[in-house]
């Protein structure tokens, strides 16, 4: 399994291709469908994260101090960013995902489209998922 | 000789940039409109050549922005037909001027079981001061629906007047539907009962010819943002014998006339209403928009916005699966809509992609998608430097994301 940063670097590569903003939403828009679906039980309100404007869930758990994920939402320009996230950290050490700078958001310029929103989506989804790692953590993983 | 409409895009230097590598479309007016040139170049002006507190000193500087400042007052009573300068306040905006009267009002005329009407298509600006208000004076807050073409019932409205209904605020454009609702109509039935009528006129001042004398509205009020004008600035108008009768909003410096620890009496309008002091390079950049917009004959500004209304209605509605909300008779600068199985958010980024600018959303009216049982809207909202080419953009966009979307 590569690490955080390596995907990080793979993602960078992959949206440079892309000539303008439309085709990097297009992209990432593929990704949102591409993405494994997630379990319509698992779709309930204690999965939902507080501070989107579009509805978003995460059912994280914690497999011998390995995070292991589903997510959706309701938006398909949010579930691509959901699935960039589920990208990176699905799979990943606890500690890596705490520890992780997710740079690459910054770098694409897609987080200044996301931002712009009253509520800051990507923000509370990554500060959802590294509460998330630090309770595996302390389960001992 | 009238100025002619389609050369005012060259006039408002903002459009003429890229936004996401694509010349920028800009339809979020109802938000706020951009600015001429000459209306940018009057703020600076002001802070360079004028810039001194007005109506106090008596030097040279203090004399010449107090001349510009009430210049400025005098355009905008020109330009809503006022019968009287001081019947014009200068406010920061529309909510400020609803909260303006909302509290005077009810503090003066709004007793426990009295009753105040909205309708179901305000603003939240126009909507909680009279609800809030109403709860502290423990009065009835009533609500006027609108019907499935997106207008409201006059027959209804007759029936909801009584000799308990101390006043009336509507707005004369619905920010999120478009509708022009019949004020001059809604006021005739209201001051058949001696009520009076506030007219919410920010979606309707910059768009539909009007005036406060002929449509015998008691109080009138917009924001300066909205018309091309300054933001931080908006307009309170009120028929003299209202504003002789209403108590001050705020207090303290130049709204008084005399002061001593036991007591004050206050300065005679318009200033009793002006506490502190005011955003004077504003209200002078609002005189300066009035101008600017002054160049064009109304009714042609009127009817060109109108035509493209309907141009831009009638390519959305060749799309597969879009809604467009609201049907009314009138309908003023609003294009509402969805596309089935796509989200306004998602719509309104990707549109974002484009260069194009809309607003996606509850509008600040959750009533009304409540009322729709819709989570919110995309909105196109048009300016007079808007053209049948921006609309084929955002048409053209539409397609192009449902083609993304939905595979």
């Amino acid at each position: 399994m590569p690490g955080i940063q390596e995907l990080q670097k793979d993602l960078s590569d992959d949206f440079s291709l892309l000539a303008n903003w439309e085709e990097k939403y297009e992209y990432l828009i593929e990704m949102g469908m591409d993405m494994p679906a997630m379990k319509p039980e698992s779709k309930v309100d204690e999965n939902l994260v507080k501070g989107c404007q579009s509805s978003v869930w995460f059912d994280v758990k914690c497999q011998d101090g390995i995070m292991v994920f589903e997510a959706d939402s309701d938006s398909l320009v949010v579930k691509g960013m959901v699935a960039m996230l589920y990208k990176l950290l699905n799979n990943q050490p606890a500690k890596e995902v705490l520890e992780a700078e997710l740079s690459v958001f910054e770098e694409l310029g897609l987080w200044r489209h996301i931002s712009s929103q009253r509520s800051n989506g990507l923000t509370a989804m990554v500060a959802h998922l590294k509460a998330e790692a630090l309770d595996c953590l302390a389960k001992g993983g | 000789m009238t100025k002619d409409i389609h050369s005012a895009r060259a006039d408002f230097p903002i459009l003429k940039q890229s936004v996401n590598d694509h010349p920028l479309v800009y339809l979020d007016n109802a938000a706020t409109t951009q600015k001429p040139q000459v209306a940018i170049d009057a703020l600076v002006d002001y802070y360079t050549r004028l810039n001194a507190n007005i109506h106090r000193g008596n030097h040279s500087l203090a004399v010449q922005a107090t001349e510009a400042y009430e210049g400025a007052r005098r355009k905008v009573a020109g330009y809503i037909n006022a019968e009287r300068n001081h019947e014009v306040i200068f406010t920061r905006g529309t909510t400020e001027s609803v909260n303006l009267l909302a509290y005077t009002y009810g503090e003066k005329f709004v007793q426990a079981g009295d009753e105040v009407i909205v309708t179901q298509l305000e603003h939240h600006s126009n909507y909680v001061p009279w609800q809030q208000m109403c709860l502290r004076r423990r009065a009835t807050f009533r609500i006027l629906p609108f019907n499935e073409h997106g207008e409201l019932d006059l027959a209804l409205f007759e029936r909801m007047l009584n000799e308990k209904t101390r006043l009336v605020a509507v707005n004369h454009v619905s920010n999120s539907l478009g509708t022009v609702n019949p004020v001059e109509e809604i006021i005739r039935l209201a001051h058949a009962h001696e009520v009076p009528v506030l007219v919410d006129a920010a979606q309707s001042v910059q768009h539909i010819a009007h005036d406060v004398q002929s449509m015998d509205a008691d109080f009138y009020v917009f924001s300066g943002h909205k018309m091309y004008g300054p933001m931080g600035i908006g307009i309170f108008y009120g028929k003299e014998k209202w504003l002789e009768a209403l108590p001050p909003f705020l207090s303290g410096g130049e709204m008084i006339d005399n002061v001593t620890p036991e007591k004050v009496t206050f300065n005679v309008l318009p200033y009793k209403f002006e506490a502190g002091t005011p955003n004077v390079a504003q209200a002078i950049g609002l005189g300066v928009a009035i101008d600017y917009l002054k160049q064009f004959d109304p009714l042609e500004l009127q009817n060109y916005e109108e035509d493209l209304l309907t141009y831009g209605l009638n390519l959305l509605a060749e799309i597969p699966d879009l809604v467009i909300y609201g049907s009314p008779s009138h309908r003023s600068g609003i294009l509402p809509f969805n596309v089935n199985g796509i989200q306004h958010y998602d719509m309104g980024v990707l549109l974002d992609t484009m260069g194009i600018a809309v607003r996606t959303g509850q509008h600040c009216t959750q009533p009304i998608m409540d009322a729709l049982h819709i989570s919110g809207t995309v909105r196109a909202s048009l300016a007079l430097y808007n053209s049948r080419e921006d609309l084929e953009k955002l048409a053209d966009g539409v397609r192009r994301i449902i083609k993304m979307l939905k595979r």
